[in-house]
């Protein structure tokens, strides 16, 4: 089994193979039927199942999540898709005050199955309002699911899992990560949520990284080797539930920590997973940790500004490499920017 | 008159010619929401506004910021990501303002900034100013609850709005028709309460003088009113390329726009040599404000976060 798919493949792939197994899968959604269809994700959905079950709406996210919503209390399963995760900030009431809370609210009367997909931005001047990662906003709301796959194969399995799943789900997935291309097998199959997965293994630093960060942290384990650092890489897949266990039993062993997010750190998905971690490691272990993120504050669409906006296979090693080697033994790998980053003229 | 549109329209159209002749060059390094085709709606509206008057754009903006005197070196050099830019290089061809030319905001969020004119305008409203604040938006930005609720509020106050529809028919690749069950923009403006005006084919005489008489009922107290200029977008959504290929608009479509293009029409009436006059002097200003942006510094890394917080 050596097919590769990109990231953006396997998503179309998981959602065809499921909506031809579950004839209540729609996908709905501005963009979702066009030539383009959401970077390809939905490409060639509506020719196959038709327009009853794909359709563009009209710009109104708010009102479509509701009906999203309202169709999923009637037995359907939406997809709603939403090419920039900032645009889920007009949805807020629908999912929080009603998907989220539906199934406690009717006493376990019913269900919301709808997964809510939604793409964070990066990369050609995306800018303060089309970058935005708010994945905690959501991990924060009981009642929620929120994932975010790094590679092509637990996309598709997490999108599989998620089209089976009782309970809205957050899908989040980064454009950067669209072009990653990796092994996916063809038949379908589930990866189940609340695993964490280890991409690389090491014994000296834990890097976790989320979404695109993942494969930054993949690229920093590379130049820590230079410097004779083991670096164990973990992708936390599902973020809500969050696989705390899992992350913690590779602290246990390496007793060093960096959370690395695409997204800010304050009251961020960083300061969960160390939490989470230190919770199951205090009087067991000495852990020594980091978090790297966004710089605190709005994204800048100029080039240089937004080169030194996110953290990078450098900071991420350097960070990692201080926790192994101690303050004051400043070390600075060369590398080179991102090539999906570089490559990326988009222009969304 | 004829000379002073011609400008303003040959300079937008211009301007937004040489950002698609630069694009590929990599210095524009931001999405491009051109307005080619569909200038004659800024500058027809702008046109009857005072240089106090408001307004409040969307991300395709470059005609708007022009045509309400925004300035001109400071948007070239924000496309190139410079220091001297409008937004210091923060903010890009999506979110271009000039607040002393009174281009208050652009925004990248679709209807998100027709709420904020409603509220300028109850501001303007209370202080008695006498100043009025037009918001531009497209037809997929009235899909938008924000857009019906802001046209009920302002309705409900009586606020010096003036809400400008560009109906381009499109919302990226979706046709009007995809998204609203009826093409009634008009009646549903005048079930708020409000005058409501349709201008078919993006004349910019026609535009400017439906305006005009908007403007002056809205100063003399009328509350708000609203104007759907039809208009056509030449370009792809977003970028410098041409998109009939894509399949989901022809080319027969736009062939009429082209044929009455306002900026053609005016300029083949215009005496050759006042129009090559024009002509020259707007090609040498837009040189002067790519020169500019060429030579401007880059923010440096102190400012990555200045502006994040007021001085308490
Ligand atoms: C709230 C929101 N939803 C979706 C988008 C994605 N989007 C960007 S432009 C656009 C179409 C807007 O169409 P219209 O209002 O007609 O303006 P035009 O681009 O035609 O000028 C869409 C859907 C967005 N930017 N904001
Ligand atoms: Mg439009």
């Amino acid at each position: 089994m050596t097919r590769k798919l990109s990231y953006a493949e396997a998503i179309r792939e998981a959602t065809e193979q499921e909506m031809a197994r579950d004839p209540s899968i729609i996908v709905l959604g501005m963009g979702v039927d066009d030539f383009r269809g959401i970077y390809g994700t939905t490409k060639g959905l509506v020719e196959k199942f038709g327009s009853d079950r794909v359709f563009d709406t009209p710009l109104s996210e708010d009102a479509m999540t509701g009906v999203a919503i309202g169709a999923a209390l009637a037995g359907l399963r939406p997809i709603h898709v939403h090419i920039r995760m900032d645009f889920l900030l007009l949805a807020m009431n629908q999912i929080i005050n009603i998907a989220a809370k539906a199934r406690y609210m009717y006493g376990g009367a019913v269900s919301v199955p709808i997964v809510v997909r939604s793409v964070i931005g990066r990369s050609w001047g995306q800018g303060a309002q089309h970058s935005q990662g708010l994945h905690s906003l959501f991990m924060h709301v009981p009642g929620l699911r929120v994932v975010a796959p790094s590679t092509p194969y637990d996309a598709k399995g997490c999108m599989a899992s998620a089209l089976r799943h009782p309970d809205p789900v957050m899908f989040v997935e980064h454009r950067m990560v669209h072009f990653q291309k990796g092994v996916v097998p063809e038949e379908p199959f589930t990866v189940p949520f609340g695993r964490a997965r280890t991409l690389a293994p090491g014994k000296d630093v834990t890097l976790v990284g989320v979404s695109h960060m993942a494969v930054e942290c993949l690229r920093a384990r590379s130049l820590l080797e230079q410097a004779g650092i083991q670096a164990e890489v973990i992708d936390p897949v599902s973020l809500s539930p969050l696989d705390a266990d899992g992350i913690a039993a590779s602290v246990k062993k390496t007793g060093r920590l960096v959370v690395v997010d695409t997204s800010w750190t304050f009251c961020g998905t960083s300061a969960e997973i160390v939490t989470a971690v230190l919770e199951r490691t205090q009087g067991k272990r000495d852990v020594s940790f980091a978090r790297l993120g966004y710089a605190p504050g709005t994204c800048p669409t100029t080039k240089p500004l937004e080169n030194l906006y996110y953290p990078n296979p450098q900071t991420i090693a350097m960070a990692a490499h201080t926790l192994v080697k101690g303050e004051g033994t400043r070390w600075e790998p060369r590398t080179s920017e991102a090539p999906e980053v570089v490559e990326f003229k988009g222009p969304f | 008159m004829s000379e002073v549109l011609f400008r303003e329209l040959y300079r937008i159209r211009h301007v937004e010619q040489e950002v698609a002749r630069v694009y590929p060059t990599d210095k524009i390094k931001s999405p491009v929401h051109l307005s080619i085709g569909q200038e004659a709606v800024s500058v027809g509206v702008c046109q009857t506004l005072r240089a106090d008057d408001i307004v409040f754009g969307t991300y395709r903006s470059h005609a708007l910021f022009l045509a309400k005197g925004g300035n001109l070196r400071a948007m070239i050099a924000e496309l190139y990501g410079k220091a001297t830019g409008c937004t210091r290089g923060k903010g890009g061809s999506m979110h271009l303002i000039d607040v002393a030319a009174g281009v208050m905001g652009t925004s990248a969020v679709v209807g998100t900034t027709i709420p904020l004119a409603v509220g300028y305008a109850y501001a303007l409203k209370m202080r008695g100013s006498g100043a009025l604040v037009a918001a531009f938006f497209g037809d997929g930005a009235v899909d938008e609850g924000a857009f019906h609720e802001s046209m009920n509020f302002a309705a409900l106050k009586k606020l010096p709005v003036l809400f400008v529809c560009e109906n381009n028919l499109y919302a990226i690749h979706s046709p009007q028709a995809a998204r609203q069950a009826k093409s009634n923009l008009c009646e549903r403006a005048a079930s708020y309460g409000m005058h409501a005006e349709h201008v078919e084919y993006g004349d910019v005489f026609t535009i400017r003088d439906r305006t005009a008489a908007a403007v002056s009922a809205i100063r003399a107290g009328s509350g708000p009113r609203f104007i759907e200029c039809m208009t056509y977008r030449w370009k792809e959504h977003v970028g410098p390329g041409d998109d009939f290929a894509a399949g989901y608009r022809t080319r027969a479509e736009a062939e009429p726009w082209y044929a009455r293009d306002s900026l053609n029409l005016i300029g083949a009436r215009l005496d050759p040599a006042v129009r090559a006059r024009i002509e020259h002097e707007v090609q040498a200003e837009v040189r002067d404000a790519f020169e500019f942006a060429e030579s401007s510094p880059f923010p440096g890394h102190e400012e990555l976060l200045t502006d994040v917080y007021g001085v308490a």
